[in-house]
């Protein structure tokens, strides 16, 4: 039963990621890409890393896919990519050998092998816990530092893209409807004497 | 069975894709696709370990890789409407003024 949900969850994530890859088009290279978030977080639930797949839900196809979304709106993403790549050879060797080492350097240790350790959970605090509970507790306790500091990166971020896009702050939407709503009331009240 | 072996395999799999989409892209929103996918496929390599060492350190990772991809993908986007503001393209090719 795993197996199955192994290998299904496999090939549909691979074959949605090929289609981000190698997609012309911007819009389905984006529906693929939201796609293969989903399919990733049903792994992240066979792991049994619940929470996980609830914010891999959440934030990857809630907020980072909506933002590309955004993104692309302004961005004319209707018409095709044109790319010009003059040498498809370099390309493709380069790719294909970065493959075979990189799955070589993982696979070497665990050729002999298949690693199956059965460590208990070592912290007394976590180990009757379900695993959103368990997140909290040792988020909370060993990781509270970096969670903080997770904090103020996201907000010097969220600052940081309200800068660089809004650059014409200075004057505001509302003050300018506040404006309008003013004059059209003043001519109003010309017409009515 | 699966074990940690598939996972890694399939992890590392997901990131030469990735991967691939970095060095062959030239668009640069495409080009932020391929990143996506190379964390995530980290984030898979993390949670499988996390689960067959029985080890919380690997999802909390996976927690930190995903807060960095969000305030990534903020000012990338940022930055590339700027940059689309000012040159009217995002392509890579168009990046290539300053050559010396």
């Amino acid at each position: 039963m795993e197996a199955v949900a192994f290998y299904l969850f496999s090939i549909l994530t691979i074959g949605m990621f090929l289609v981000v890859v190698l997609s012309k088009n911007a819009l389905y290279a984006m529906s693929a890409l939201a796609a293969g978030m989903i399919l990733i977080s049903g792994f992240f639930f066979m792991l049994n890393a619940d929470f996980l797949g609830v914010v891999q839900i959440i934030v990857y196809t809630g907020a980072v896919m909506a933002l590309y979304a955004f993104g692309m709106m302004f961005l004319d993403s209707t018409k095709d990519i044109k790319e010009n790549n003059k040498d498809q050879k370099i390309v493709y060797t380069l790719s294909i050998v970065s493959a075979i080492l990189l799955v070589g350097i993982v696979l070497a240790p665990f050729i002999g092998h298949n690693l199956l350790l059965d460590a208990p959970l070592s912290d007394p605090n976590i180990a009757g816990a379900n695993n959103p509970q368990a997140v909290g507790v040792v988020l909370f306790t060993k990781y509270l530092v970096p969670f903080e500091l997770a904090a103020v990166m996201l907000l010097v971020a969220m600052i940081a893209g309200i800068i660089l896009v809004g650059k014409k702050m200075d004057d505001s939407i509302t003050m300018q409807v506040d404006a309008q709503i003013e004059k059209e009331e003043f001519h109003v009240g010309e017409e009515k004497k | 069975m699966i074990t940690l072996t598939h996972y890694l395999v399939l992890s590392s799999i997901l990131f030469v894709i990735g991967l691939t989409g970095v060095i062959r892209r030239k668009n640069l929103l495409m080009l932020f696709f391929s990143t996506e996918i190379m964390l995530n496929a980290v984030n898979v390599g993390f949670a499988a370990i996390s689960y067959f060492y029985n080890d919380l350190t690997g999802q909390m990772f996976s927690f930190f890789i995903i807060a960095v991809a969000a305030s990534e993908v903020a000012v990338g986007l940022g930055l590339l409407v700027l940059w689309y503001k000012k040159g009217g393209s995002i392509n890579l090719e168009t990046l290539q003024k300053m050559k010396g």
